[in-house]
């Protein structure tokens, strides 16, 4: 087996076979690796295997059949999310004083990677005081087209103005119907997701 | 007035004929939306999922709305197709899935207001002939249909699918020659009273098995659907069908089954025999058989929801070489039982 490729010669005309020309056969060469196989079954053995075999897998599916299905029924029941769940955000107020936490600071646009955040700051006066702060958010947006729910914004909040919400059913018919105002994200959301409870 | 080219078991009025005609076409039909659901419905539970559940209560009107919508469609044609082939290949599968239903007994000649009348569309003395030779005439609708699309998926499942019938309708006759040594007759009535003392799946458990087996081939069902393997001919012989006629073709699939299912019933099963020596009014007949019709369309949604399908190569090898040979053994052994035992 072991035996070196011998180097091929040049062809030659048809040789006698008595000229003393040794035909060796073709080596694979070293890194040919033989595996040991069990020896095949017998027809009954495999026969019999296969109808086993066969009936196993139908009391595999027959298990299946008698236990309930594992479908969520989506618009009627609801998969439960967790608390830290990352869903639509939310923008939140003072519970005493009703002033909205956000003070305009942008930083929330600056942290977000996909730049959906659009802040306009202006100044609190005695008259119009929007927010606890110097400044307030005159325009805040958030489109959610773009959003990525990666919850920068969130981290990068100083008051805690801007928060991720549980709510994942955003779809809607218009691109525009998605770019969320100050307005839509303070008010207080629709809670339609269920929450999953500790341990759950 | 040709002579008949079989004897007949029990004759009626022509006006019987017809009426019983009509309502055995017409319970037939509306097994097969059944049929369609049950299998959608169980082969989503045997999944672990609900199946269709949202058109009507519990998903049951399913079947009407996707009749609907494939009647409602356009009659689409390739222009490569043949046309008038490719419009009559799905008629032939529909008339000869309807015609094979016409020997399933339902129940013996029963007293209706006075009158005798045979539970059944036709008491042949040829039965499981008649039974192949639809069956023969079935496969034209296949080998026509995907022929005459112009397809080079059509066509290769019409051609797998000619191979397998042929193959395994060998093993599906010699099948039943057992239970025909044993039962002496040919008629399928005949062969149920036979069963008397003991349902034939007992003594003929093996051929039993193998002409299951068979049939699975036969109707094209998993996990020798290699006629229509979506998953390397799009949709096989019904891959250019549509609307109209590709329902035809779904229809004569199960209706294909309910046949077999009546068939492995008449003739395993006892027909409308019940067990324990139990003997209900003749009424109950009809029920007690689509009820084991039931049992064995139930087999065949299991198996085709467990098994996964076969190579081709597979296919003709277990076909030839395995249950040929057995069905072969099966028959001779019957035979000599048979002989030894008068």
């Amino acid at each position: 087996m072991a035996s070196t490729p011998t180097p091929s010669t040049p062809p030659q005309p048809a040789v006698p076979p008595s000229s003393g020309v040794t035909v060796t056969a073709w080596s694979p060469g070293e890194d040919v690796i033989e595996v040991m196989r069990t020896p095949a079954p017998g027809p009954a053995r495999s026969g019999f295997r296969t109808f086993i075999e066969t009936i196993r897998g139908l009391v595999t599916t027959a298990g299946r059949f008698v236990e309930h299905p594992t479908t969520v029924q989506y618009p009627e029941e609801k998969t439960a999310v967790y608390p830290r769940f990352r869903g639509r955000h939310k923008l939140h107020r003072f519970e005493d004083s009703h002033l909205e936490k956000c003070v305009g600071c942008s930083l929330c646009a600056a942290a977000c990677p996909a730049d959906c955040i659009r802040v306009v700051a202006a100044e609190n006066t005695p008259e119009n005081r929007v927010s606890a702060g110097e400044r307030y958010a005159a325009v805040y947006e958030i489109n959610l087209s773009r959003c990525i729910f990666c919850g920068y914004c969130e981290v990068a909040c100083p008051f805690d103005a801007i928060t991720m919400g549980h709510d994942y059913e955003l779809s809607d018919y218009d691109r525009t119907d998605l770019i969320f105002t100050k307005e839509m994200l303070l008010a207080e959301p629709l809670e339609r997701t269920p929450l999953r409870n500790e341990g759950e | 007035m040709i002579a008949p080219l079989a004897v007949v078991g029990y004759y009626e009025e022509w006006w019987i004929q017809v009426l019983k005609a009509i309502i055995i076409f017409a319970v037939g039909l509306q097994l097969v939306p059944v049929v369609l659901l049950a299998e959608r419905k169980l082969l989503g539970r045997f999944q672990s999922r609900y199946g269709p559940n949202r058109v009507g209560p519990y998903g049951a009107l399913q079947p009407l709305a996707d009749i609907l919508k494939l009647l409602t469609k356009e009659q689409f044609r390739p222009s490569t197709s043949i046309g008038f082939l490719f419009a009559v290949a799905p008629i032939i599968s529909i008339v000869t899935a309807v015609a094979a239903f016409a020997i399933i007994p339902f129940g013996n000649v029963q007293s209706i207001f006075g009158t005798p009348v045979g539970l059944y569309g036709i008491d042949v003395s040829i039965g499981p002939l008649y039974l192949f030779a639809f069956s023969a005439i079935a496969f034209y609708g296949i080998m026509l249909g995907g022929w005459a699309s112009g397809s080079k998926y059509s066509f290769l499942g019409a051609m797998r699918g000619a191979a397998q019938l042929i193959s395994y309708e060998v093993s599906q006759g010699l099948a039943l020659l057992g239970v025909i040594f044993t039962a002496q007759t040919l008629s399928l009535t005949g062969i149920v009273n036979a069963q008397a003392g003991m349902w034939y799946i007992v003594p003929q458990f093996f051929g039993f098995l193998i002409f299951l087996t068979a049939s699975f081939a036969e109707t094209n069902r998993a996990p020798f659907d290699l006629v229509e393997a979506d998953a390397e001919l799009v949709g096989g012989y019904n891959t250019e069908y549509g609307g109209g006629r590709f329902a035809s073709y779904y229809f004569a699939e199960y209706l294909n089954v309910l046949v077999i299912s009546g068939i492995v019933t008449t003739v395993f099963l006892g027909g409308w025999m019940l067990p324990f020596g139990i003997h209900p009014p003749g009424w109950v007949d009809p029920f007690v058989v689509l009820f084991k019709m039931g049992l064995i369309t139930f087999l065949f949604i299991w198996v085709r929801a467990t098994l996964p399908r076969l190579r081709y190569d597979q296919l003709m090898t277990f076909g030839w070489k395995v249950l040929l040979p057995l069905a072969t053994l099966n028959a001779l052994v019957t035979a000599v039982v048979v002989v030894a035992a008068n």
